[in-house]
Parts: C-alpha cells; structure tokens; sequence
C-alpha cells in the first residue's frame, strides 16, 4: 500500500485560484432547457415525451436503451416543446428535448420506484443499483460512464478496494473542490453505499494536495465518520486519471487494455457518489450538478449549481458573459476539453467545467516538424512513444501504429502540452486508434 | 453576436516552450563559450564564427526557398548549426572553408534530408567531418596570430601531440598541460572546445532549462573513463591520463552540446544512455588506438546512424505491462 | 598482381556455380502469362481491384480467381490485352468516376469556427465532427485528394474537392479514403449529379448551407422516370433508371442538383441527314420519337424531356440542339417549395 506516484505526466498551472475559494451559486433557469438523449457513454436513450407533453422536474423524459445506457429525468417543469436533433457538445447533432421552462420549478413526488430508502447500508445492492440506474447516474467526472455498470462487475471478479476521486487535476475546475467543502456527509456516505453494495468497511478517497482545505475537512469528517481513509496525493496531472489514481493509492497496476476492476478496484467520482446518496435516500434523479465557469474569457468566473440541459449560453450569462476577445470556448477543462462552437450547445450531467479563453491565450501557429526531443516520451504516464505513433501514423502505417500500443493511450493530452513544435499528438493517436480499431476489425482480430 | 471560435483538438493550454526557443538556448548557453575562443583567438575567431552562422542562415533560406517551403530562420536552427560548426573550427580557418563548412552543414547535413527534424546525422559534425578529411591541413592549423594567446603556443593540440607520440615516440613526447589551464581554457584549439568552465556553465543552463537531458554526456563520459583509466593505469608513459581525456579534444563540447542534439539523439532515457556510451566507447578506442587524434565527431556521427535502431530496441515499458497478482499486496 | 586476379576470379567463379546450382534447384514453376498480365496492367498498385497490387491481381486473373476486366482504372483496352493473353472476350465495362456529393464552397456552407489541427478530414473529424458547420458535407481537408493514385482529385480554392473527369479511374480509393461518405461512383455518361449529403431537414439545412438539399421533393415529383428517391430528408438519384434529362436540376430551388449538360436545349431532328435507322426512337426512354424505318424521324415536343440520348445514338449526327428549353414549372414561384418537406 504505497503512496507511489506514476511515471511520466506534466506540471500545468493549476489556475485554480480564480474559483476556488467561491462558494457555489444556483444559476437560475433558463427559457429552454435542451435534454441531449445522449449524455452518457453508451446507447443514447430512448425518448418518451413528444411534443406538447407537461413534464415536472425530474421525470424520465427519455428512458434507458440497453444495459448500458441510462434515463434522462426533465432538469424543471415545463413544456416538450420538440424532441429533435439539436447541437451537441460532441459536434454532430443529437437527438435532444426541448423543453420550455414554466418557472414553477415543480418536481415529481419521490415514490414508486424512487421511494426513499431508509436503511442504505444494510439494503439489498440490486435494488440499490436499480435505483442507481433509474436515477440515471453517470461518471461525473467527465467521462458520463453508467455508474450502474461500474457497480456490477462480473461475479467471478472480486471487489476489494473503492475509491472516490476527487482529485480533480485538470487545472481551471474547482466543482470537485467546492463540492468537498460543501458536502462532504454527503461524499462519504455516498462512498459507504457503494461499499455496502461490495460489502466492504473501508474505502479510499484521492485529493491532490494542492486543495488542503479539502483534504482537513475531509479528514475531518472521515475521522467522525468511519470507514474512510483520505489520500492526500501528489500534484501532478493526470493524477485523477483512473490507473494513475489507483497505482497511487493502492499501488496497484491496472494491466494494459483492462479495466479497473481486474485489479479488484472500483473508481467513482466524488460527485457521483453524492448523486448515489441523494437518489438512495432522497429519490432524486440526477438533473443538477457543479460546473465551474472561468478563464480570463469571461467576466465573472464562478462555480455555478447547474440543470443539465442548460444552454452554455446562459451559464456564461450569468457569470457576465464573454470578453470581446473571447476565442475558445470549453467544455471541461483546458487538457482533455472538448472546443464549442457555439453558445447553444446544452450542457450535460458530465459538464464539470466551462473555460473561457480570451485570443492571446489560444495558440494558433501551425505544427512544425518534430524535432525527436522526446518530451512527449517522458511524459506519458502510460509509458508510449508518441511521437512514433505520429509518425507511424502520419505515414499510414496502421499496423506499426498499433504495434506501438496506440490503444493504450488515455488522451491525456500531456504529450501535446509538452510537444515544443506545436504537433497536435493526442489528435493524431485519437485519429490511429481509429484506424489500428478499423484494421483490427478488418483482420478480424 | 455570435463569436467566431477557434476549434481544435484537446488540450487547450500548452507549456509555451517552442523549437525556437529551444534552438535560441542553446545557441546562448553557448555563447560564453564562444565570447571565451574570442578572447583567446582574437579577431579571427570572431571572423570564422560570424562567417558559419551567417552563411548558414543564407543557406538554409536559399535551400527552403528552392524546396518551396517557408524560410524559417528566425527559428534559430541555422543559426545554432553555423554556431555550433564555427565551435569545432580553429580559428585559423580560412573564410572559404567557412563557407563550405556553412554549406555542407546545412545543405548536404540537413536540408537534403527534409530539413529541420528529419536529418539523421548531426549538421555540424557532417561538415566538420567532411571538412578534416578533405582539408586536413587547414583543419589543424592551431596558429594564432592575435588575441590572448597569440604566438604562445604553436602546433598541436594536446591529443594532437599525444596521438603524434604514440605514432612514432622518437618523434614526441606525452604533452604535460597544467590541468587547471585546460579547466579555465588556456590552451590552443578549436574555437569553442577550449574551456571546460563554460562549456559545463552553458550545459548547466541546458539541463535547468531541461533541454539536455544528463544520460547522454553521463553516459559518453562513463564509457571514455571506462577505457582511459585501465588504459593510463596500465601504461602511464603511453597514454593520457583520464582527467586529460576529459578536457582536452571537444569531449565536453561534444558530449552536451552535439551528441545531445535532439532530431539525431535517441527517444527516451534508456536509449540516450545506450547513444552516450557508444559515443564514449568508440571516441575512446579512437583516441587511444585510431589514426585521429580526435574522435568525438566520429563517435557522434557513428552512434547518430544507429538511432533509428536503438529507438525500436528500446519502446518505453508500457502503463500496466506487467500484470499484478489479482487482490495481490494491498 | 596475377595472383589477385585469380583469387578474385575464384570467388567470382565459385559464386556463380552456387548461384546457379540455386537457380536450378529452388526453381519455382510460375505461369509465364501472370508476368504477361502483370505487364497489361497500369502498375500503380492503386487497390481499386481489391487485391494488394497489380501483381496480386495478375495471379488472380491467370488463377482464374479474377476476370481480365477486374481494373477498373484500366479502363477498356487494359481488359482488353488482358483479355488477349488469356484467350478470352473482353466484356465491355462501363467507365465510372468519382462524383462528390457536396456543393457547399466557401461562401456558401458556414463554418463551426475556425478549425486549429491535424490538415486531414479523417482527424478532423474527431473535432465537432466537421469544421464545416455541416457534418455531412466536404470538408475541404484532402484526404481524397492525397489517397488518389492517379492525381485526379484535387481541393481549388473553393474548399470542397472537384473530381477532374478526364484523370478519374474510378478506382474507388478516394470514396473508401472519405470520412463522410460523400463521394461515389457513378457512370461518366451520367451528367445529373445531387451534391448534397446532408439528411438533414430543410430549415436545419438551411442555416448551414445555401446550396443544400432541403429535400423538398420536387425533383422526385418531377423525374420521368421515378429514379429520384428521398431518404431522410435528401434526395438521392438511382443510377440505373436515371436518364439524364436534367429536369430534377431544373426544379432544384437550392440549385443543388448539378446538370453537365445544362442550358438544355430543344432537340429537333435535320431531316435532310436523317437515314431512319431508328435508333433514335429505340434509345428514347419516353417514346417521344416517332418514324417508320428508312423514313425520316420526328421529335414531339410536349414528350421530349430533352435528355440528349438520341443526339449521342444518331449515327449520322442528325439530332441537333434548338432552342433553350423552358424550365418545367417555371410558373411557379421557388420560393413556394423552398422550405417544405
């Protein structure tokens, strides 16, 4: 059980001071809300309203499609007004309902099958995992994984070890960081239903050490509590990413091309477990969560209470709106954020952040050839080469391109960040993985 | 208002180091160095160094202008390579040579490869290499007509000597050089291999600015020990001692500043040290049994062909290569 | 000195009886046709055939695993040598080129914003799916361009791809290598082409692309011969029932559906050179030639669609082009069908 930290990774500038000590704000409702059916890994779910419909806040308006997919509950009252294909944070249109806000703000009884449930910890874990399900609970660090599915590993695979993170590295995100401070009953009684369901007494939650406030007050609280053991860990990104977290935590290695439960660990966003508490012991669906506004981009950054469905548009609003030399927006943070083209895009249960970047903090000079320094060597925390797989790639030597474990990358993004010629690498090695997951198929393999 | 948005690819913030500024370091680290051959070489230093980086830059533009691509001298690449060429030349050179050194480097060193990042070998090494062995009189002219140590020394260079008396020993005699002059950089030679002070000072800022990396000139100089201490320790009237070895020739030169040029030096940490003890091997065996008296340029050049090979022999050892026992050691 | 000679001589010697001991013994009987083939063939090694190169496709066809007209790029007279060294008749292919289903330039379509990266559509695709605003229209990055093998495609200034008609082969590398599916085969004879890709619907269409298939249907109400179909909102043209008469480019009121052949014209026929062989009246998909053989033809005007095929079958040139025709429905006003459907 060693605290060890994981080769390669990189040093951003955390940029972190510009919310972290805000407190979180309720952003309000917007006019229209836009439901994307896909907010989640997997198969988008199957809308169930159309148009005309009344909906109240939190009821299912689309219902999951699959083992892995999950419902999407109306974030507030009011009118379907289309369920149409709409902007998306990925870029192509997604189906995605319209909703037009009422301002009542009504919300549907918690029964039925969101009855609250009293006794959490001692409660069958199928029906705790239902539940999870039909709360339509997702990775809320940004990956939208259904929680549902990471809570059910196969039976022939023994759980041992959970872990909440809450390390949040990406620099500019605070809503992990205030959440911690806000809630943190919540946190660790989230975590100790999750144990419950494993049948576990004690579980782990991960903080880089550049949050101290949280890492005391968690302390704290784990002290009182039970059943929880703070990690202070070291700052480096990508700290938070799954395998990085688990080798520092338990130093255990995730092998190539598998998942963390083969090596008996279960990983969950700090924020998903205090979904998991609110739906276990209130019947809450998710439909609201903290997304952190900022960058010199924007006038007034904050950490903002958000529906899911919000236009960005409007959140940017409500934090001043965008300074005339605004040039990229974000959604998530600045290493593994997707670019928005437009301020229409809804946010998602996944969207932890929204970075705002003003033109002289946007690089824009081409790529230059690569001049071999193998920084982006040194930095990968998964021990690839890519500038190989660039250059493999760029040749379209797919098959030499996987040969190099193009598909081990995690998109980090540190290698681009160091890269001094500028080369889009992690745009390259998404493009390979693309190609080396086409040939595959091709070889039948 | 709808702005108009830049969308690219993840990540979003960068660490702001670029090639130029890559390029623009080095040629300041080395800078000291080189005021240094000024100092002790006088105009004619000065002269030969003005000549290779100019005409290098002239060249490099003429080339990418006749590829039709971008002229990208403001990088600092060309520049750094005339630089780098003017340091392995005595000052003595003729500006005719200089030219032809600028343009060996950079056409036949660099651009025929596809210019910047593509080139196998090390441009200034190709053109240093190309210049002793087509012109190895002009090469070793260590005279010094001005400058500090005008007239004080006149033939050889310390391996110089020492190759001329293990040649033919009625002809010479091991060089007796006081070590500390040869650390500060009071002796004859190339203009900028002279002092190991500053040569160490500008690497030091290199590696603070992590732009070397230390497995290559740790490992370069481990190997040449490896073979010079046995060597003086079993034959002390035959050979240099060690401590000579290290600061004589242009192994300090060479081991920061040339054989850790990043297009021609291996990937990762475990293949640059393989590169540096090659390096260190074979500059020794030259030294010691080859008919140079100098062998970093070679070694260098050597070990540069072998790069491609050492990077596919030495891939990273991957994120969870190694299976761990299922519920293991928790 | 002599020697050295003999030494070298030697080995000289020594070397070739081995070389020729191996020749004898590892001789590998090979059909001397597949070399015969191989050398038929255009030697880019293109793909289009489906096999690894044009040596692999040599052994099929001697192999009898491929016929001699299975390159495409080859053209007619390739099928035809091969054909030749085989023993066998040539069965006449049509030609087939590129033809890119996007009409959206610069100007036209809108951007998403400006597009930072990799210069590849299949890596930009990764980014919001397309810099284009569009997803499903050209990019504008070359990758068609860089995966043909005969120089035949190539980006201009207007930032979508043009097919150059005469260099096509056909091969197919440029619609396997497109991310967005936009380019296809179709016949050279073909001068009708929808350049749209979009399934979008008309006002989404709208906002991005002013040339776009809005899939309002008029082209399908007015095609003769039904070969215009809607699929989700785009209008997609069968190549077999196509008869090219251009009326769908006609109606178009996004002036999406592109006609080679347009102003189209009248068709009347000189009755001094008409010799009455009727192959006018044969090839005319809408029965609108009428003429006993040996006797001279005649064109009705209210039938002809002007589609052009019995000007290409005349034997004699004696189909010759009149007056523009006037634009079917052309009373009505664009606008009207411009946003429904």
């Amino acid at each position: 059980m060693g605290k060890k930290l994981f080769r390669g990774g990189v040093h951003p500038h955390d940029e972190k001071e510009r919310t972290a000590s805000l407190p979180v704000v309720d952003a309000g409702l917007p006019e229209r809300l836009f439901l994307p059916v896909s907010q989640h890994i997997g198969a988008p779910a199957k809308p169930i309203v159309t148009k005309g419909d009344k909906v109240l806040g939190g009821q299912v308006v689309a219902e999951a499609a699959g083992f892995v997919s999950v419902p999407i509950h109306a974030s507030t009252s009011g009118t379907v007004r289309s369920v149409a294909p709409y902007a998306h944070p990925l870029g192509a249109e997604q189906l995605a309902i319209e909703i037009e806000v009422d301002g009542e703000d009504t919300f549907v009884e918690a029964e039925g099958p969101m009855e609250p449930i009293a006794d959490p910890f001692n409660h069958d874990p199928n029906e705790i995992k239902t539940r999870i399900l039909a709360a339509g609970i997702v990775g809320m660090g940004g990956a939208t994984f259904p929680t549902h599915v990471k809570l059910s590993p196969p039976p022939e695979i023994g759980i041992d070890t959970i872990i909440l993170n809450g390390v949040e590295c990406e620099p500019f995100l605070t809503a992990d960081h205030r959440l911690m401070l806000d809630r943190p009953d919540d946190i660790i009684n989230g975590l100790k239903v999750i144990l419950a369901i494993f049948g576990l007494d004690s579980g782990f939650i991960g903080i880089e050490k550049n949050k101290p406030d949280p890492i005391a007050l968690m302390q704290d609280k784990a002290a009182s509590l039970g059943g929880v053991e703070v990690k202070p860990l070291e700052v480096r990104y990508p700290q938070g990413a799954e395998k990085q977290l688990i080798h520092a935590i338990s130093g255990r290695d995730v092998p190539s091309a598998a998942l963390p439960m083969a090596v008996g660990t279960v990983v969950q966003n700090v924020a998903t477990a205090v979904a998991i508490w609110e739906a276990v012991t209130q019947g809450k669906p998710l439909t609201s969560r903290i997304c952190t506004v900022t960058g010199d981009g924007v006038k007034e950054p904050k950490n903002l209470l958000i529906r899911t469905g919000t236009p960005i548009g409007y959140l940017i609003e409500q934090c001043g709106g965008l300074t005339d030399d605004i040039a990229k927006v974000i959604m998530g943070g600045p290493m593994m954020g997707l670019s928005q083209y437009t301020l229409d895009v809804p946010s998602t249960k996944g969207t932890s952040g929204l970075l705002c970047l003003p033109a002289s903090q946007v690089r824009t000079e081409p790529q230059k050839s690569c001049i071999s320094c193998g920084r982006c060597v040194s930095s990968c925390p998964m021990g690839l080469s890519p500038t190989t797989i660039y250059n493999f790639i760029d040749a379209d030597r797919v098959a030499e391109a996987d040969e190099w474990d193009t598909l081990d990358c995690i998109e980090c993004a540190s290698c681009s960040y160091v890269c001094p010629a500028g080369i889009p690498l992690v745009q390259y090695i998404r493009y390979a993985k693309g190609r080396v997951l086409a040939r595959r198929r091709q070889l039948g393999t | 208002m709808k702005p108009t948005l830049y969308i690219t690819s993840s990540p979003h913030v960068f660490d702001g180091d670029s090639v130029s500024k890559i390029m623009w370091t080095v040629s300041a680290a080395l800078l000291p160095s080189a005021l240094w051959g000024f100092y002790l070489f006088g105009l004619p230093a000065l002269a030969v160094t003005a000549l290779c980086v100019a005409f290098s830059a002239i060249f490099e533009a003429v080339a990418q202008k006749l590829r039709g691509r971008e002229v990208t001298i403001e990088d600092g690449s060309a520049v750094l390579t005339g630089l780098l060429l003017a340091m392995n030349l005595p000052a003595a050179a003729p500006w005719w040579l200089c030219v032809f050194g600028a343009a060996t480097a950079v056409l036949l060193g660099k651009q025929v490869f596809g210019g910047l990042g593509h080139n196998p070998f090390n441009p200034a090494l190709v053109a240093r290499v190309v210049m002793l062995i087509s012109f190895p009189v002009e090469m070793t002219d260590w005279t010094v007509s001005s400058g500090v140590l005008a007239d004080a020394v006149t033939a050889a260079t310390p391996l110089g000597e020492a190759k001329t008396f293990l040649m033919s020993p009625e002809r010479g005699q091991l060089p007796q050089v006081a070590l500390m002059d040869l650390f500060i950089g009071m002796r004859p030679g190339s203009i900028g291999e002279t002092s190991t002070l500053l040569l160490l000072l500008g690497a030091a800022v290199l590696y603070v600015r992590r732009i070397i990396t230390l497995d290559i000139p740790l490992g370069f100089i481990a190997a040449l020990l490896a073979v010079t201490i046995p060597a003086y320790m079993l034959a002390p009237d035959k050979y240099l001692s060690p401590q000579l070895h290290l600061m004589t020739g242009g192994l300090m030169l060479g081991a920061f500043f040339m054989a850790t040029d990043m297009v021609t030096s291996p990937l990762n940490g475990k293949g640059r040290l393989v590169f540096g003890i090659g390096c260190g091997l074979i500059t020794a065996i030259i030294r010691l049994w080859g008919g140079y008296p100098e062998g970093v340029s070679f070694s260098i050049l050597l070990m540069n062909s072998t790069v491609p090979l050492i990077d596919r022999y030495t891939k990273p050892r991957k994120f969870g290569f190694v299976p761990v026992k299922k519920g293991g050691e928790a | 000195m002599i020697e050295a000679a003999l030494v070298l001589g030697g080995i000289g010697f020594l070397a070739a009886l081995g070389l020729g001991a191996a020749s004898i013994k590892f001789h590998v009987e090979t059909d001397p046709r597949v070399e015969e083939v191989a050398e038929a063939l255009p030697g880019v090694n293109c793909g289009a055939c489906g096999l690894t190169g044009c040596n692999a496709l040599a052994e099929a066809i001697v192999a009898g695993g491929a016929l001699p007209n299975a390159c495409i790029p080859g053209g007619e007279d390739v099928s035809k040598n091969i054909a030749t060294i085989m023993g066998l008749d040539a069965e006449k292919a049509e030609k087939f080129i590129a033809v890119l289903h996007c009409k959206g330039v610069h100007g036209k379509a809108i951007d998403k914003g400006q597009y930072l990266g990799i210069p590849d559509c299949r890596a930009a695709a990764l980014v919001l799916s397309s810099p284009k605003g569009c997803n499903y229209g050209c990019m504008g990055l070359g990758t068609c361009e860089r995966s043909c093998p005969f120089d035949a495609i190539h980006m201009g200034d207007k930032g979508i791809a043009v097919v150059d008609a005469e260099a096509c082969t056909g091969c197919g590398s440029c619609v396997r290598a497109c991310p967005k599916s936009i380019l296809d085969l179709r016949p050279l004879s073909m001068n009708v082409h929808i350049r749209c890709n979009s399934p979008l619907s008309g006002k989404q269409i709208k906002a991005l692309c002013s040339v776009g298939c809005i899939g309002c249907g008029r082209c399908e109400k007015i095609c003769p011969v039904e070969a215009i179909s809607m699929s989700r909102g785009l209008a997609i043209i069968d190549a077999e029932k196509c008869v090219d008469c251009g009326m769908c480019a006609q109606v178009c009121p996004t002036s999406n559906i592109d006609d080679a052949l347009a102003p189209r014209r009248d068709l009347l026929i000189e009755e001094e050179k008409c010799i009455g062989c009727t192959k006018c009246a044969k090839v005319c998909p809408v029965d609108a030639i009428e003429g006993e053989k040996k006797e001279v033809h005649k064109i009705h005007q209210e039938k002809c669609i002007g589609c052009q095929r019995c000007v290409q079958v005349c034997p004699v040139d004696a189909v010759m082009l009149g007056a523009e025709r006037p634009k079917p429905g052309a009373k009505k006003k664009t606008s009207e069908a411009a946003t429904d459907g």
